[in-house]
């Protein structure tokens, strides 16, 4: 806390009247810089919050990046609001905001987060582009720019990222209609269609790629989004040279559900289903990244043995998981056996989680609060049996893959980036740790109880696709000591908290007390109302940090729902730790991405 | 009179088995796959899913026979059935049996390697014509991949030629009924076995289709029954293979007690069998790791073999 109130001082006395604690401030050059209160400035357990002004903005982003002692190298997220119709909007601003950019800069030294806000006013409003400090910068302007229509001066290349590029208005915005059925009945003219078609046409200098140089004339090939080995609806246009990749450009968005878009609609408590299709792969564990941000805003505590069983579920969900990406891995390398006996040990972990949660790969079992329900009886011989039985099984898998010399020569030393890169660019989880940075979010801001656990995390030393296959492999025996330890020690207890918020809330005093039965009737009819504030999770999922920033305006449902994916980054990399490598590389660096096109598109 | 007719019957049954082996092959390859893998595999139509030949076959020949606007649409028809005639015409040399032989040419062996040659040209036009990028690559790959695997398949057999002093395939099961060749040229099997999977571009040198990468390669845009020319060509390359590393390394139709063709039968299904086996269970090489393999480890292989087996030759005649 001490260095964080440094921090702020440091801040203050570096920028002075040009940032604030709230959005009233640094707009207003006239008004000074009242004393730097650290109280202001502290959202939350340890998020740190600063507000600046778009001419300030690079100057205070580059000062935390590279100035400050414990630098801030991460940026971990960029998004922005829509504050118009907010319902906390007006009470203490100067001029009312009609948008805010949200910044959240991660150090990897201090452990913390802190939040940089930039007031923006106009209905489409414009500020510097930060790109010039970080990559990937560049999709996340890009992202806000589709999504919400505000612009990035100096942006390389500010087109639309998620919708089509034919797509009228920005989705995100709060006068943009949330539902087909308000948009109006869809026709088809003649002249759409034209459009439509034209839109698709490829011309490589929309990519911002070159027909040909000199003595070369690229061949230019479309790979998906209907493709075997991209994993799902992912388009990547490779610019050739023979087979070698001189380029190549993720074309993203085939799978945009606008799952944030979703979130300003449902309630609070509805919306944990749609969690579990961001990684789809990942079930639970996006419920939990949910939950704790909900929590946090609640004011809620869970009781330990919810703690203790979200962590085991999420555990197995991490191995099947992981399992997935093991054998289509070896797959997209031509080895067509192994990704049968994964899935088959997948569905050994699908039976436990459909005996604890009635469904497999979407379970939707968290709650605010809690859990949908306890542990069924029976539940650890399940778990003790898979325990025993899968590390043999993980033996076997190396010896048919880790070790298979052909699999070594397509991995090693293919896809390589330093540690500096993946830092740069927003790398998080296996692919960050193959660089040699032993750096997880369970053990650096222990979240749910992980600090009671006793786990290893695996690093590799080169970067390349191999140390991150070998990084997610020895991640699966960390898991299952971890699934361990919760067997042995599973605490007595309430599968739910007592807190008022608690969705569907304890029954048992709504026989007795009227004033319990309004609140459980409204939190079950209306779903539970969250106090204002704002809050953001960040677990280590399985593909690496995903994080849920909510915002709340006292309502039924979220007022803007922020979901920071791991490959999305990931996928921005893609064009850097691709060039020069041939198309089958591509493949083994796309393999040991381990991404999901859900996880990216949101 | 009888004698031509006899031929004309040969050559008919010939063509009959060989097509329905290959048709079998499909079965047989996917349940075997399904054994190794922990599945089931096709076992619905028919006692132990049979029948799935007779339903695959049948799904193929109703296909609508689609040859794309774009295609070059003589080349396009015309490549399946390079491929499917080659690898027939090369079954011609091989002797099944001392009997069961369609034409005992003196070179028979050259005729075999000529054949096999041929079949790049299906590969090569097919992915031409099909004017489609995936195809082009498929077809490129496969282009270099049987050309450099070709040099070595030809010169790990001369060890044998040098052993039997003939190129006629019967001459040369004759000259092992002492003892067979795989025992004298080992490295010649192995390397003419490696070369002879790159031949039929089956996993790990499925390079030119590569699913992962290049969707299916040079016949990306096949369908129907062209498409399926295109899979009988390679069941029949897997079994024209297996007969050939029978027949040169492992004795061909001799063997004790049972009947020559049974002999003959039996080692090449268990060839066939090793194909499968290799599929279910080994990744596929980038495409210039197998270029380098062929090039620089093979190829050198192959022509000391050629050496040491010529020195020993000389030196022991």
């Amino acid at each position: 806390m001490n260095t964080d109130a440094s921090l702020i001082a440091a801040l203050y006395a570096e920028f002075g009247g040009n940032i604030g604690s709230s959005s009233s401030r640094p707009v207003n050059a006239t008004l000074q810089a009242d004393s730097p209160d650290f109280q202001d400035h502290l959202i939350g357990k340890n998020m740190l919050q600063v507000f600046t002004s778009p001419q300030i903005l690079l100057r205070l982003l580059s000062y935390l990046k590279r100035s400050v002692s414990n630098p801030f190298l991460f940026l971990y997220d960029l998004t922005a609001i829509d504050e118009r119709s907010r319902a906390a909007n007006s009470q203490n601003a100067v001029e009312k905001v009609d948008f805010t950019l949200v910044y959240h800069l991660y150090s990897y030294s201090r452990h913390t987060f802190i939040r940089v806000k930039v007031p923006l006013y106009g209905a489409y409003p414009h500020l510097p582009s930060i790109c010039s400090l970080w990559q990937n910068a560049n999709w996340y302007e890009r992202e806000v720019y589709d999504l919400f229509g505000i612009g990035f001066d100096g942006h390389p290349n500010l087109r639309r990222i998620l919708m089509p590029l034919t797509w009228e208005g920005h989705p995100l915005r709060k006068e943009h209609p949330a539902r087909a059925t308000d948009m109006g009945p869809f026709k088809l003219t003649d002249e759409k269609q034209e459009k439509e078609q034209e839109s698709l046409m490829f011309k490589p200098e929309d990519w911002g790629l070159e027909r040909q140089r000199s003595d070369v004339d690229y061949m230019f090939l479309n790979l998906g989004p209907q493709h075997p080995g991209t994993h799902g609806v992912l388009c990547i246009m490779l610019q050739l040279e023979g087979e070698e990749i001189v380029n190549a450009i993720p074309d993203i968005g085939f799978h945009h559900r606008g799952a944030e878009k979703m979130g300003e609609r449902q309630s609070w408590h509805t919306y944990i289903p749609y969690t579990d299709r961001i990684d789809y792969l990942g079930g639970v564990m996006n419920n939990l990244a949910y939950l704790l941000a909900v929590e946090e805003l609640a004011g809620i505590s869970v009781p330990k043995r919810v703690e203790v069983i979200r962590i085991m579920l999420c555990e197995l969900f991490r191995i099947a998981s992981h399992l997935v990406w093991y054998g289509t891995f070896a797959q997209d390398l031509g080895q067509l056996s192994p990704v049968f006996y994964m899935f088959t040990d997948r569905e050994k972990i699908f039976d436990i989680i459909e005996a604890i949660c009635g469904a497999r790969m979407h379970p939707n079992w968290f709650r605010i609060g809690g859990l949908a329900q306890d542990l069924p009886q029976g539940w650890d011989s399940l778990v003790r049996t898979f325990v025993e039985y899968f590390p043999a099984r993980l033996k076997e898998y190396e010896a048919m893959v880790l070790r298979n010399s052909i699999f070594k020569a397509r991995t090693v030393g293919i896809g390589i980036y330093t540690l500096e890169e993946a830092i740069e660019w927003g790398v998080t989880g296996a692919g960050l740790r193959a660089c040699g940075m032993a750096y997880d979010f369970r053990k650096s801001r222990p979240y749910s109880g992980y600090e009671n656990f006793e786990f290893d995390i695996p690093t590799g030393q080169n970067g390349d696709c191999y140390d991150r296959a070998l990084v997610r492999v020895e991640e699966m025996n960390q898991s299952l000591r971890i699934v361990k330890q919760c067997l042995e020690n599973m605490p007595e207890g309430s599968y739910k908290s007592d807190h008022p918020l608690t969705t569907p809330p304890l029954k048992k005093n709504t026989m007795q007390d009227i004033e319990t039965l309004i609140t459980h009737f409204l939190q079950v009819s209306w779903g539970p109302v969250i106090p204002q504030g704002e809050a953001m999770s960040c677990i280590e999922a399985a593909k690496g940090a995903n994080s849920y920033y909510l915002i709340s305006d006292g309502n039924t449902s979220a007022y803007r729902v922020r979901i920071r994916t791991p490959s999305f980054p990931h996928m921005q990399m893609l064009p850097y730790i691709s060039q020069g490598y041939t198309v089958s590389d591509l493949l083994s660096i796309l393999g040991s991405m381990d991404y999901v096109l859900a996880d990216i598109d949101r | 009179m009888s004698q031509t007719l006899n031929y004309i019957l040969l050559i008919a049954g010939m063509l009959f088995s060989l097509t329905s082996t290959a048709a079998l092959l499909i079965w047989v390859e996917r349940r075997m796959l399904a054994l190794w893998q922990d599945r089931c595999g096709p076992n619905r139509a028919g006692p132990l899913g049979l029948l799935i030949v007779a339903a695959d076959t049948l799904k193929l020949f109703f296909k609508e026979d689609w040859i794309p606007p774009f295609a070059d649409r003589k080349i396009f028809v015309l490549a399946p059935a390079i491929i499917a005639a080659t690898v027939l015409l090369s079954f011609a040399v091989i002797p099944f049996a001392p009997e069961i032989l369609i034409a005992d040419l003196n070179i028979g062996l050259l005729f075999f390697l000529a054949m096999s040659s041929l079949g790049v040209y299906s590969i090569v036009l097919g992915g031409w014509a099909s004017n489609n990028k995936y195809a082009l690559l498929g077809a490129l790959r496969g282009a270099s991949q049987m050309i450099s695997y070709e040099v070595f398949m030809g010169l790990s057999l001369m060890g044998v030629v040098m052993l039997t002093g003939s190129f006629r395939l019967t001459d040369i099961v004759m000259a092992q009924q002492d003892y067979w060749f795989v025992l004298t040229q080992p490295i010649g099997f192995v390397l003419f076995l490696i070369a002879g999977i790159a031949e039929t571009h089956r996993l790990p040198f499925d390079i030119p289709e590569a699913e992962s990468e290049l969707v299916a390669g040079f016949h990306s845009e096949y369908s129907g029954m062209k498409f399926g020319m295109f899979f009988i060509g390679e069941y029949l390359g897997i079994t024209l293979i297996s007969a050939m590393v029978v027949t040169l390394f492992f004795g061909g139709w001799l063997g004790p007690v049972l009947p020559p063709i049974l002999w003959f039968t039996l080692k090449t299904t268990g060839f066939i069998l090793l194909f499968i086996l290799l599929r279910a269970s080994l990744p596929r090489p980038r495409y210039d790791q197998l270029m380098e393999y062929g090039w620089k480890i093979l190829l050198p292989l192959s022509l000391i073999n050629l050496l040491v087996t010529g020195a020993i030759f000389l030196f022991t005649s």
